[in-house]
């Protein structure tokens, strides 16, 4: 089993008119055992910009602590938060640093930009962005997720509809990943609110 | 291979481990205590490579006692795990403990609190954790009968349940096993529930 594998996830950012879903699964595994179906895999970087973190998830947390920390500094020095253009920027940069011993995991970036405009990447473990105007997926179920969302995505979805598809792509993907699943949680974000919502679905 | 579990009462936590130390198809002694007393409120519970674990637990345990005498107050149970993750999240590309651990503590203003955390430094709280080959007949057993408000009684029969099963579904099953409890009034020894006693050892005159 790929190292990738180890704890299974599965990620996928889409975009929408003047916001943005950003979506992940609840497993934690040890392989083939399910130790948690709380876990946490997307996390806030400030009200704009979420970040979500596929792979092992002892290199996201400590990924995600490094990334607080640099984003932390940077409000201080700049006493502003960050663009999402600039945030993927660092994290390809420190994903980069270690080329050559990288940290397992594969990022989903989504925030919203300049003017409120949604803004959404994706990178490999050693930091190659792959910016994409509808969606970004990664984790286990990403096969299954590129199916899922080019046959049900739409451009310009309002809101409440960008939400019912976002799960729709990730309940029926993660449905065919032994390794991922156990729920859904979906960040709804459009420039006057952020709604986080958990979907229920199979328990297997 | 080695058995440690744990759950989350009302107002309590548990930790169970076996206590054999083994050393390939030898067993040097059957009342090896696994799980480390960190300080007045917390248990850590570890299984692994026997050097790794008994190093590594010491090493967590002096550095909480540490920060106390430096600071003046305890840590909290999220503090330390937070820590021991740390640690081995460090030492995990340089020099890796073969380590797996579960954190249970009490705090005054939080309550129980469990933490499992991998060889590998994957953090994260539960209510119920275990590890080794008796995690696949321990983790069933809680998953069917624990409950959130459990108390201590209901807890100790669970945890003897799931010994149970260890003891008679494990092909080679450890004979021993300890039990710890951390609650309001501290941490500290819970009970043995032994199968073989180590024969008394006559001490010269």
């Amino acid at each position: 089993m790929s190292i990738f594998e180890y704890n299974g996830s599965a990620l996928v950012a889409m975009v929408g008119k003047n916001c943005f879903a950003i979506a992940s699964d609840r497993r934690l595994g040890v392989q083939l055992q399910t130790i948690a179906t709380d876990f946490q895999k997307i996390y806030k970087i400030h009200d704009k910009l979420f970040i979500g973190l596929a792979g092992l998830a002892t290199d996201a947390q400590t990924l995600y602590q490094r990334l607080v920390f640099r984003h932390k500094l940077y409000q201080l020095r700049e006493e502003r938060d960050m663009k999402p253009e600039t945030f993927a920027s660092l994290v390809s940069a420190l994903l980069y640093e270690k080329r050559f011993g990288p940290y397992f995991c594969q990022p989903v970036i989504a925030g919203l930009g300049d003017e409120d405009k949604p803004f959404i990447c994706t990178m490999d473990s050693i930091g190659a962005k792959e910016l994409a105007k509808d969606f970004v997926v990664a984790g286990t179920a990403s096969e299954s997720l590129y199916g899922a969302c080019e046959s049900m995505f739409k451009p310009d979805m309002e809101a409440e509809e960008l939400f019912e598809t976002i799960s729709q792509a990730l309940l029926s993907s993660v449905d065919r990943d032994c390794l991922s699943g156990w729920g859904g949680h979906v960040y709804l974000v459009t420039p006057t609110e952020v709604t986080e919502r958990i979907l229920k679905g199979r328990m297997d | 291979m080695e058995s440690v579990f744990g759950l989350v009462g009302k107002d309590f936590g548990i930790v169970a481990a076996d206590t054999s130390a083994v050393h390939s198809i030898l067993v040097h002694k059957t009342n090896e205590d696994k799980i480390m007393v960190l300080d007045s409120h917390k248990l850590m519970g570890a299984s692994g490579e026997t050097g790794d674990r008994a190093q590594f637990t010491e090493y967590i345990q002096k550095n909480v006692s540490l920060y106390q005498f430096r600071n003046g107050i305890p840590l909290t149970t999220a503090a330390a795990a937070n820590f021991t993750r740390g640690e081995l999240a460090t030492a995990l590309r340089k020099n890796p403990y073969m380590v797996n651990i579960i954190l249970a503590g009490y705090d005054k203003e939080t309550g129980p609190s469990l933490y499992f955390i991998d060889y590998i430094a994957s953090l994260h709280k539960l209510d119920k954790a275990a590890f080794g080959y008796g995690s696949y007949f321990a983790l069933s057993m809680m998953d069917r009968h624990y409950r959130r408000d459990m108390t201590v009684e209901e807890a100790i029969e669970l945890v003897d349940k799931c010994i149970m099963e260890i003891r008679s579904r494990l092909v080679i099953a450890p004979p021993n096993f300890l039990i710890k409890i951390v609650d309001k009034d501290g941490a500290r020894e819970f009970a043995w529930r032994e199968s073989i006693k180590d024969a008394p050892v006559s001490t010269a005159a």
